[in-house]
């Protein structure tokens, strides 16, 4: 079991070993969706809350899995169930609020191949978090996201405005914003420990 | 006898364009989680394009021998079981390996499951054609990712150690760039290398233009 205090998880997970920046988990989606700083708010939102049901679900499966004796299915069975919570959270949301579901649109099930979320599971997993830092863990992982994701919106909307040259536009650009972003983020490094 | 000979061209051709034309990463840009995280030594780098490659031939094959028995609704879940099956087989096979290599890889091997390369070509190309093919189209995206790999993973070792594949370089004085082994080292590796690639499509587009305009 691991004894990291609640307060270090969440500063480590959202901070100093950002997901997007430190550890390039979920740049598929902090490439697509940080064009604009409102569909970045929405889209972190709801990574969170994936992130939070899926890290409930990985910690009780990893118990299972162990009690069982075939803890080989661990990832299987981790993918299966991170697709299925998408599934579950699109069709609750599509039922309680329908301006919600179209305003999140086709982020919603683009979230089960978002690596941020199996990474999330596997690393839980590594480290023996108990059940309150898995929380914790998740909460802050999906914070980092948002920040890390917001952050990017707001420098990539002003880049908007910049004349460039035409090699630099699009990917390669924004390539580089996040490398500079993530040499800022270097600077937390002390703060976890 | 005609009717043969465009076919076979286009079967080398579903191998080439994964090199080059439509290759993975400078190009479609997809499956960048684990090009970016690993790619901090050629040697990891290598490593992580051969499982990646593994995953890739096995999971084209067996969607496209299974394509007209799977359901279309639960298409996607069923490539993700398909997919995790043969991660799962290289996760362990790693670790028999090297033990070393699979730590230095860590949590990635198992990434390789939403690696969204591997489920786009699942997708897009082994649940529409042939065997045969699709095993030619996952080989030569896996060389392609490969090769993308190496070239990121070579220029961050080379700068930010002085060596290659373990090898020293440098004579003694030189000062690694510690930068291009931190995260952000990847970020503008990738960056550079899609800079250049867009320079020689854009010089080659202009020189074509010219060629045009020339009087005859």
């Amino acid at each position: 079991m691991n004894e990291q205090s609640l307060w270090s998880v969440f500063v480590n997970a959202a901070l100093v070993n950002n997901f997007v920046l430190a550890y390039f988990l979920g740049i598929c989606p902090f490439m697509g969706v940080s064009a604009k700083i409102a569909t970045a708010t929405r889209m972190g939102g709801a990574v969170m809350f994936v992130m939070l049901v899926s890290s409930v679900c990985a910690f009780a499966i990893h118990h299972i899995l162990i009690a069982i004796g075939v803890p080989f299915l661990e990832l299987i069975a981790f993918i299966a169930v991170i697709a299925s919570t998408v599934q579950l959270v699109e069709m609750f949301i599509k039922k309680m609020s329908p301006t919600l579901f179209r305003a999140l649109g086709i982020f919603l099930p683009l979230i089960t191949t978002n690596c941020a979320i199996l990474g999330l599971a596997l690393f839980q997993t590594n480290r023996g978090y108990g059940f309150l830092q898995a929380i914790v863990y998740a909460l802050g992982a999906g914070a980092g996201f948002t920040l890390a994701l917001v952050l990017m919106a707001g420098i990539r909307e002003k880049l908007e405005l910049a004349t460039m040259p035409d090699i630099v536009t699009g990917t390669a650009s924004a390539l580089i914003v996040a490398g500079i972003l993530s040499l800022t983020f270097m600077g937390f490094a002390g703060l976890g420990a | 006898m005609e009717v043969r000979k465009p076919q076979q061209s286009a079967a080398t051709d579903e191998f080439i364009k994964g090199l080059w034309r439509e290759n993975p990463v400078f190009v479609q840009v997809l499956g960048m989680c684990p090009v970016l995280a690993v790619s901090n030594t050629a040697i990891n780098a290598l490593a992580m394009g051969l499982a990646t490659t593994f995953v890739l031939l096995m999971s084209n094959t067996l969607v496209s021998m299974l394509r007209s028995f799977i359901p279309k609704q639960v298409r996607i879940a069923t490539y993700i079981l398909i997919i995790a099956t043969f991660v799962t087989i290289v996760d362990y096979v790693i670790e028999a390996i090297s033990l070393e290599l699979h730590k230095s890889l860590g949590a990635f091997i198992s990434l390789i499951v939403v690696n969204c390369l591997i489920l786009g070509r699942a997708e897009a190309f082994a649940s529409k054609n042939s065997v045969g093919h699709s095993v030619l189209d996952g080989l030569g995206m896996g060389a392609g990712f490969t090769l993308a790999l190496l070239c990121l993973g070579g220029v961050r070792e080379v700068f930010g150690d002085g060596a290659l594949f373990g090898l020293t370089l440098f004579p003694e004085g030189f000062e690694p760039w510690i930068v291009m082994i931190l995260p952000s080292g990847g970020f503008f590796t990738l960056a550079g290398w899609l800079l250049l690639i867009n320079h020689m499509k854009k010089r080659s587009a202009m020189s074509a233009e010219r060629l045009q305009e020339l009087p005859r």
